[in-house]
């Protein structure tokens, strides 16, 4: 078992493919016997296939597809159908919301409309994925976990979206489609309303966030520690507990003062990966509705610290009288 | 040393230079508000050497002497400059001559055979752009300071500054049912490349938008200023800070941009700067908008204008601060001929006495 102690996956098993367990029942059977890659094998397992489709996953493809030209062809369109440009330019380009005189009206297509409309598929597609996964899960008779971590973050991505533009009366409050529009809308978001690293529920995503990163290092370092001592049966170890659980909890006792279990840190990380998108998008929610400037939130309630002056006092000009507009 | 060894110090180093983030050599920081807040410049020696090559002063051309006869009474049609002696005159013209005009026209850029006429258009904006000179130095010391500026602040040699905006008015093409850009998402140097609104210029620097859009209370109050409007204001500060090479810190403690008890004073100077910039295309260069000819004109038909790059040209004050208004008393405001130009009479009478 040395191999398991590198860093790399060494281990690739061959045996025939499996097919998977039989399904009870349904309009759809699995596709293809199933093949082995060595490259992928080296990342992942080498089997691949058969594969399921089914009509929530062909349907969410589907819908995916239509989001993705109605956002691409727009796209194009914008660089005149010039290939090159749209090579050169695509970080740039974007498909926008509606602009905020809209309001909640439905615009006209050139005017947001394809915005909606590339929006609404784009949710449907990542629905019926859900759905698909949630059913998947069911056929397999397995827990129904990672569809839920999905859902947490479908709730960040419509939040984004949808629920806190429909509170704020307008479209336009929505994020575009493209690459650095996107990222200038987060930085644009955060400005208007008063800097987000006062607001709460972002401070308690990014620790979701970088915890989880955390997390994952921990629990992947300790059972590739501890495998050579068999601890890569972790499963049979949350209820059978041999020398590598033990040895891994002794480590976490010694470094740290406490640890999780087998069992537990598995609970952990659904958890900090849960929460990172599902806090996020409170915090989001709440930005515009309830809160309108962070920092002086942050203010009022003695949150935000103050520094001493270093500079002579600075009084916004557009106050003095008679001054200019 | 076996190979896995050598293999393995080369990723090292590459990633050693990766990591220092691509710019060489390191750039220096230099804290500017109080410890921890990150108020700091980014100081990059080899960038700031080629800025420095760019931005040297040319000499001064000799003073003129304070008596002789004034040039209105010798040339004729001299309707600006009517204050000066015939030496301050010529002096003044002999630096437009180093400073605009292109070498191989001369004085022949802006006069014809006969001197006074006024039959080249580029004479009849000169006459104006020296009032606009004599405005700045004598009515906007809220942001040129006792500074000041001349004819090569923004021109550089140049007959039209290398800096200049027009009104853009984005693709037409992109009509029927093809969705618009909203006037962004196209890399525009107008705002250091990045995706955000490509003219933020018509809506500030020409139309007086309202920039502020950060709310001013911590509970909804009102305040309307949506995310788009945000991207505009932000493509400005990014115009800025471009223009100036600072980066936001310069003027702002970014914890919040809105606050001006925790902003540097430089802000304030920028406040005035925009208005500047403002007054000087609604007052001085729109109305000088029929005297060009067409080629000279932007694709709107519209004069060409003066943004924060027009004077600044990457430097977070025009010429490293060198002041060349000192040496040329003629640019400063309406001359006295009994006082200097340090005791110029206040701005409001020069301003009317034109």
């Amino acid at each position: 078992m040395a191999e398991y102690q590198n860093i790399f996956t060494r281990v690739q098993i061959r045996a025939p493919a499996y097919p998977g367990v039989v399904l009870p029942r349904g309009a759809w059977v699995r596709q293809g016997r199933g093949g082995f890659s060595h490259l992928l094998g080296r990342f992942g397992d080498a089997q691949i296939g058969p594969v399921y489709l089914g009509t929530t996953g062909l349907l969410s493809l589907l819908c995916g597809f239509i989001a993705f030209e109605i956002i691409g062809l727009n796209m194009f369109a914008s660089v005149h159908w010039n290939p090159v440009q749209f090579v050169r330019q695509l970080p740039w380009l974007a498909l926008e919301p509606p602009a905020p005189a809209n309001g909640l009206h439905f615009p006209r297509l050139q005017d947001g409309g394809w915005w909606l409309m590339a929006g609404f598929f784009l949710t449907s597609s990542v629905l019926l994925w859900w759905f698909r996964m949630y059913k998947r899960a069911r056929a397999l008779n397995m827990g129904t976990h990672v569809s839920w971590a999905f859902l947490s973050a479908i709730w960040l991505m419509l939040v984004l979206g949808i629920i806190r533009p429909v509170l704020m009366g307008s479209f336009g409050e929505a994020v575009p489609f493209g690459i650095f529009p996107h990222l200038d809308w987060t930085a644009a978001f955060s400005i208007r309303y008063g800097n987000l690293f006062y607001n709460p529920f972002h401070c308690l995503s990014i620790a979701f966030l970088y915890g989880s990163t955390l997390l994952f290092a921990m629990h992947g370092g300790t059972i590739l520690a501890v495998s050579r001592l068999g601890g890569d049966r972790e499963l049979e170890q949350i209820v059978d507990r041999g020398t590598a659980a033990e040895r891994a909890a002794l480590f976490w006792r010694w470094t740290m003062g406490f640890n999780a279990t087998m069992e537990s840190i598995h609970r952990w990380a659904w958890w900090f990966a849960v929460l990172c998108p599902l806090v996020g998008g409170i915090g989001i929610l709440l930005t515009g509705t309830v809160v309108d400037n962070w920092y002086l939130w942050a203010v009022k309630h003695h949150v935000a610290p103050m520094y001493p002056h270093v500079f002579p006092p600075v009084i916004d000009p557009a106050s003095l009288p008679g001054a200019l507009k | 040393m076996n190979r896995l060894n050598r293999s393995m110090l080369c990723v090292a180093g590459f990633s050693a230079l990766w990591l220092t983030g691509c710019e060489r050599p390191s750039p220096e920081t230099i804290q500017g508000g109080y410890r921890g807040l990150g108020m700091e410049q980014l100081v990059n020696k080899r960038i700031d050497a080629v800025k420095a090559a760019r931005n040297e002063v040319p000499a001064a051309i000799p003073a003129a002497p304070a008596d002789g006869p004034l040039a209105s009474s010798v040339y004729q049609n001299i309707q600006v400059l009517k204050d000066l002696n015939v030496a301050q005159f010529t002096r003044v013209m002999v630096a437009i001559t180093q400073w605009v005009a292109p070498p191989d026209q001369s004085c022949n850029y802006c006069h014809g055979a006969n001197m006074a006429s006024d039959e080249r258009y580029t004479k009849v904006v000169s006459r104006r752009m020296l009032q606009m000179v004599r405005h700045i130095n004598s009515d906007w010391k809220d942001h040129v300071g006792a500074t000041g500026v001349t004819c090569y602040t923004c021109h550089r040699g140049n007959a039209v500054p290398q800096n200049v905006w027009f009104t853009n008015p984005g693709e037409s093409s992109t009509s029927g049912l093809i969705a618009g850009n909203a006037g962004k998402n196209k890399p525009s140097a107008a705002v250091g490349l990045t995706g955000l609104p490509y003219d933020p210029f018509t809506m500030y620097l020409l139309g007086d938008k309202n920039i502020r859009v950060v709310s001013t209370t911590a509970l909804p109050d009102g305040d309307r200023s949506s995310i788009k409007q945000t991207d505009a204001t932000y493509a400005l500060m990014i115009h800025m800070s471009e223009s100036l090479g600072v980066n936001c810190t310069y003027c702002h403690n970014t914890r919040s941009f809105a606050a001006w008890d925790s902003s540097t004073p430089k802000r304030t100077t920028a406040w005035y700067g925009i208005r500047l910039a403002r007054d000087l295309n609604n007052d001085y260069l729109t109305p000088l908008t029929s005297k060009f000819p067409e080629h000279r004109l932007g694709v709107l038909g519209d004069v060409a204008k003066v943004n924060c790059a027009t004077c600044h040209q990457g430097v977070f004050k025009p010429l490293y601060g060198v002041s060349m208004a000192k040496d040329y008393p003629e640019l400063q405001g309406e001359m006295n001929r009994t006082k200097t130009a340090a005791e110029a009479p206040p701005p409001t009478a020069a301003l009317e006495s034109r």
